[in-house]
């Protein structure tokens, strides 16, 4: 499992524009209700196709794909998720205290915010491929990016 | 030398060839000049890249998008074999194009978006797993021979 993930050294995050944020107000909008379906299949895909990242789970029972405790993670990320684009004009403060879960408890690695934001993007491609055009993605990566930012920001 | 099973073997050829090189690879080389604006630099003299609309309507970037499809058809031809394959376009890419190795993933990445649109729920953890498999070894072996 060499091949699937690349190491390569931390993005440069982009600043969201206005456009960008309305962009992900209103796929969002359109989508949010299926949050938690979205949530566990990307993370069922992360389990499998990176297979590193089963890693932080070694407490679950199950981690095949669409299994309980994979749904309900699934949700939970999910809904932190839904939680950023409320907060989309301030993530840093408004996602202060998932960035100490994930900085002093969870300690997950930063690159790993990148795999799971890639697999969000394929199964919202999955799932809305008119709506996910490349202006709908490319707003949603910058995001997703600025959100896994955010939540690094409590590391060191 | 990279290791694939039957299945993997098989879940690639039938990908491919439930393509429509002309639609998938134009989608996906526009998808990656917007998404990841930076690669347009490698194609100044293809004419208006102004905006999303100019990109997905470009035929310059439509023919170019098919090309780049068809040269991933020889890495499926050639799966035992891909670093051979495409040593020369490796240095071609390295020698002639200048391409920066790093937006192969790129690239990689946005095929993999237009796959799984296209596939839909078909696409399932199991093949973007080989999927992915198939495109990091490709991407590897166009950067070899830079240097």
């Amino acid at each position: 499992m060499f091949f699937t993930a690349f190491s390569r050294p931390a993005r440069t995050t982009f600043p969201l524009t206005a456009k960008d944020k309305e962009t992900v107000k209103t796929f969002w909008a359109k989508i949010s209700s299926n949050g938690a379906a979205i949530g566990a299949d990307a993370l069922s895909r992360m389990l499998v196709v990176y297979p590193q990242t089963k890693t932080y789970f070694s407490h679950w029972k199950d981690l095949s794909p669409g299994s309980a405790p994979v749904k309900k993670h699934g949700a939970t990320v999910m809904s932190g998720v839904a939680d950023a684009v409320a907060k989309i004009d301030d993530l840093t403060a408004g996602l202060l205290s998932l960035s100490e879960l994930h900085a002093f408890t969870l300690r997950v690695d930063p690159s790993n915010f990148k795999i799971l934001s890639h697999n969000i993007l394929v199964v919202l491609a999955i799932m809305f491929p008119t709506d996910f055009t490349p202006e709908v993605h490319v707003a949603m990566d910058k995001f997703l990016a600025a959100v896994a930012r955010a939540l690094s920001e409590k590391y060191r | 030398m990279v290791e694939w099973s039957e299945q993997e073997r098989s879940i690639i050829t039938s990908i491919f060839s439930n393509l429509d090189y002309n639609d998938v690879g134009p989608k996906a080389l526009s998808r990656c000049l917007i998404v990841y604006p930076w690669t347009q630099r490698y194609f100044a003299n293809f004419g208006n890249l102004y905006n999303a609309e100019a990109i997905k309507t470009n035929p310059n970037i439509q023919a170019h998008g098919t090309k780049v499809l068809h040269g991933l058809d020889r890495a499926v031809k050639n799966m035992d074999n891909i670093k051979g394959t495409y040593a020369e376009l490796s240095v071609l890419h390295s020698e002639k194009l200048h391409v920066d190795p790093d937006n192969f993933k790129l690239l990689a990445d946005c095929l993999t978006i237009v796959i799984a649109a296209k596939m839909g729920s078909g696409f399932t953890p199991e093949i973007q797993a080989t999927f992915q498999k198939f495109l990091a070894v490709v991407v590897s072996a166009l950067g070899k021979q830079y240097h």
